[in-house]
């Protein structure tokens, strides 16, 4: 069943500045009674084209993919690969606030005006959160840097200077197994930090995302949940999850804090990977997804091959395979691309013997290709769900997934 | 012979010419990435395109060894393996052995060394490495020739220069595709002019498709450098293309071509951008630097390549050495530069102003006049005038250094006595 609710602005008066502010605009196209997923559109008013959510935001080091240089970037699936994460802490070291600033802000710094940039301090990859070094004073992350404390100050001077589209609040984020003290803790400096950094916004808060933690406790998660709704935020970011809580008991955790946010503002989420994950959380409501899937598969020589047409189950062993790994000696002789039909660079002008001879001599092109390839068909992925959802089949797309998985799994067992 | 050398140009000894080979027709003088493993680090075949590349070189002791010549060509070539559709140079596989590999012993038979693989004693012989050549199946291929480093002195010199000749006959016999593959032929002899000049009758009798300058590029000193390609560029055939192996720095590619060389290869422009270093009109420009940090310029105000023309000094120290990210767009300049190098030698010859361009590239990289005097010796046989590019003359000296001052030295140029000028110059050390 589907039902299309109107846009609801969610505009403050602009301010004058030297820059000029920019107000984010988010709409729900598309949902079912009695689900929780939602086809949305993400308008960051910056005269570049409206993001369709669910989607995918793409993981950068200093603003720019890992190995996809910015002259290849167009050519992976445009408009959808408009969306970027952006870490404030991968600038700790250079370049500083002030450069960054003079130069005019993250989008003429890497020279991305087309594209959108949403900042969360925590990446999955070079900066992970340090739990037990977290004070009441700042958050602790392992960074490229060493071991380092973030303030809210220090974060708002380099958020302020890179100036993205959007940008998430400083957290405590704590694994799944803390205790309930240091959860509830973590709670309470979330909130506080929060009310912080949107003291020292200077553009106002128009492009705020409250962050939500609360760890394996739904008390916890609740309890933040209702806290953050408070504050004058223009969408959400819940973190903490992908820090060692399982997948059974994350939906619960999901749901319990997007049935309390006001449906008509984003949910962006750090921490699901993998595409069941991303799933579960679609499931729950959530909009935005910063994914290292794609960087671990790259790393690992890994491309995704797993049929993104829903009704498509492959005849073969090999179609119906998440990924393969182009490590592997059987590919030395193969002259077909990852995959046949696929449309990316990648695809279209190599073979898999030749990245398996790329990867075999340890060349950067390898990553390159494969990363141009994984984040081209994750991005198809995220379409079929788009679409899924858009036809009111989002369980049915979930389930047959699900399903592709695990009799994969099955029969790599049963081979091995 | 599988190609076509038209000069389209001159002045003095430099010339511009187009190279028309099977897969691509390339206009000289050029440079080519050296793409050893079968990429060139960190671009695609897209970019490389994109930058006017139109040579690349592969190494054939690399790709031999991985992913093996057999598979190479059974999978129809390295063009289409590696999906480049211009033109490609395959070395022969000897400089890296006798450079990488431990005890590597050269023998008449061929080139013995100890497989990095598993430690068996292997030998690569020059119908060995004309095989190979021939199954990667590149459009210019090299003879294997016995290299030797220039600092060395002796008999081992004149051992290695005959040598390859004798070699030369051995890699014709083994070619199996003349028509489709053209065989140069490298002229060694170390800095002795004499052996040079057998050596290059040698291969001139040969009638190759080709020829190239080997052996230097390896640590001698830059006046016996430009003398020795100096002096087989005067003696190789005008009709066909030479190629000055391992070169290398802007400069020295500039004082090549005002030579008369026409073909270049070296790691350099890609290697020194993973270290952070950009090649600007100046000379270099390491990004490392902390001055770059705060630096919102580009690179090189002057470079039209998609990273000058988007990303400031500051942003790339920011990546340089750390992420991979930095590797690539620097290396990526640094080749665009030496491709933009590559267009105006020759569009500067054909259009009739290459004085006024080796004036202008050389007032850039030496503000203050200090004009190597390496390059000024080597202009002055080009018979290129760089007067106006060097320092105000010294102050007047007494004694024998008073007549051998640079306006002096400048003002015998018509004598082209070469060895009253090294004998100067011995002098002057």
């Amino acid at each position: 069943m589907l039902s299309i609710l109107n846009n609801l602005a969610n505009r403050a008066l602009a301010k004058t500045g030297e820059r000029e502010a920019e107000a984010m605009k988010f709409g729900i196209k598309a949902w079912r009674n009695g689900g929780r997923e939602r086809v949305g559109s993400l308008d960051l008013v910056n005269n570049n084209a409206a993001i369709e959510t669910p989607a995918l935001v793409l993981t950068t080091r200093k603003g720019l993919p890992t190995y996809i240089s910015p002259d290849l970037l167009p050519s992976v699936a445009s408009p959808d690969s408009c969306l970027l994460q952006a870490s404030p802490l991968h600038f700790l070291d250079s370049a500083s606030p002030k450069t960054i600033s003079n130069i005019g802000g993250l989008h003429q710094l890497v020279s991305l005006h087309g594209y959108s940039f949403t900042a969360a301090p925590r990446d999955s990859i070079l900066c992970l959160p340090e739990y037990e070094s977290t004070n009441k004073m700042g958050a602790s992350f392992e960074t490229t840097c060493g071991r380092r404390l973030i303030k809210p100050a220090e974060y708002m001077e380099l958020v302020s200077a890179l100036n993205p589209n959007l940008w998430a609040t400083l957290a405590d984020e704590v694994p799944a197994w803390v205790s309930e003290k240091r959860n509830k803790t973590s709670v309470d400096r979330t909130v506080r930090w929060l009310d912080e950094c949107i003291a020292l916004d200077k553009v106002g808060s128009r492009n705020v995302l409250g962050a939500i933690v609360g760890g394996s406790s739904i008390e916890q998660r609740v309890r933040c949940a209702e806290e953050v709704t408070r504050r004058n935020v223009s969408g959400y970011w819940l973190g903490g999850f992908g820090l060692g809580e399982t997948m059974e008991e994350r939906p619960a955790l999901l749901c319990a804090v997007t049935d309390i946010l006001p449906t008509e503002r984003p949910r962006q989420i750090s921490g699901l990977d993998l595409p069941e994950e991303v799933l579960q959380g679609v499931a729950s409501g959530i909009d935005l997804f910063d994914s290292t899937y794609i960087y671990h598969l790259t790393l690992g020589g890994y491309a995704l091959t797993f049929p993104l047409n829903r009704n498509e189950r492959r005849i073969s062993d090999e179609g119906n395979d998440i990924k393969i790994n182009l490590k592997a000696t059987i590919y030395r002789k193969d002259t077909s691309p990852i995959i046949d039909d696929c449309r990316c660079y990648t695809c279209q002008n190599h073979t898999r013997a030749y990245i398996n001879h790329l990867i075999n001599v340890h060349e950067m092109l390898a990553q390159i290709l494969l990363e141009i390839h994984n984040t081209h068909h994750y991005l198809g992925f995220f379409r079929a769900i788009r679409e899924a959802i858009k036809e009111g089949e989002f369980d049915l797309f979930h389930e047959n997934f699900v399903e592709i998985r695990h009799d994969h799994m099955t029969a790599v067992a049963a081979n091995s | 012979m599988a190609l076509r050398f038209e000069v389209l140009g001159r002045f003095n000894r430099a010339r511009a010419a187009q190279l028309t080979l099977p897969h691509f027709v390339c206009q000289t003088p050029l440079f080519m990435p050296v793409g050893t493993q079968g990429t060139i680090k960190g671009l695609t075949t897209n970019q490389l395109e994109e930058i006017g590349c139109q040579i690349i070189l592969g190494n054939t002791y690399h790709l031999e060894l991985r992913p093996g010549s057999d598979l190479i060509d059974e999978l129809g070539g390295l063009h289409k393996f590696m999906n480049w559709p211009r033109a490609l140079l395959t070395d022969s596989g000897g400089f890296q052995m006798v450079s990488l590999l431990h005890l590597a012993d050269i023998t008449e038979k061929g080139v013995t060394f100890q497989s990095p693989v598993d430690g068996k004693p292997m030998l690569l012989t020059p119908e060995q490495s004309i095989e190979i050549q021939n199954r990667i199946g590149a459009d210019i291929i090299m003879a294997l020739d016995d290299v030797v480093k220039t600092t060395i002195t002796g008999p081992r010199i004149e051992e290695a220069m005959y040598r390859t000749l004798r070699w030369i006959d051995r890699c014709i016999a083994a070619h199996k595709r003349p028509n489709e593959q053209n065989l140069f032929g490298i002229v060694q002899g170390g800095l002795d002019p004499v052996l040079r000049d057998i050596c290059v009758r040698g291969l001139v009798d040969r009638n190759l498709p080709g020829y190239a300058i080997g052996g230097l590029a390896g640590g001698e000193d830059k006046d016996s450098f430009w003398r020795v390609v100096a002096q087989c560029t005067a003696a190789l055939p005008e009709d066909k293309p030479r190629y000055v192996m391992g070169v290398g720095y802007p400069l020295d590619i500039v004082v090549c071509s005002a030579l008369g060389a026409d073909m270049y290869d070296c790691v350099y422009p890609t290697r020194t951008a993973r270290f952070g270093t950009a090649l600007v009109p100046e000379g270099i420009l390491k990004l490392k630097q902390n001055a770059m940090a705060n630096d919102v310029r580009p690179i090189d105000p002057t470079c039209m390549c998609m990273v000058c023309k988007n990303y400031s000094r500051a942003y790339i120290h920011s990546l340089v050495t750390k992420d991979a990210m930095g590797s690539q767009l620097l290396s990526y300049h640094n080749l665009f530069y030496m491709m933009k190098l590559s267009r105006d030698l020759h569009a500067s010859i054909v259009e009739g102003r290459f004085p006024e361009f080796v004036r202008e590239f050389l007032q850039n990289m030496f503000p203050k006049g200090n004009v190597p005097e390496w390059v000024c010796n080597a202009m002055e046989v080009a018979g290129i005038d760089i007067a106006a590019c060097c320092s105000p003359f010294p102050a007047p000296k007494i004694g024998l250094e008073a007549l051998v001052s640079p306006m002096v030295q400048q003002r015998f140029s018509q004598m082209n006595n070469h060895s009253l000028l090294s004998s100067i110059n011995q002098k002057l050390k």
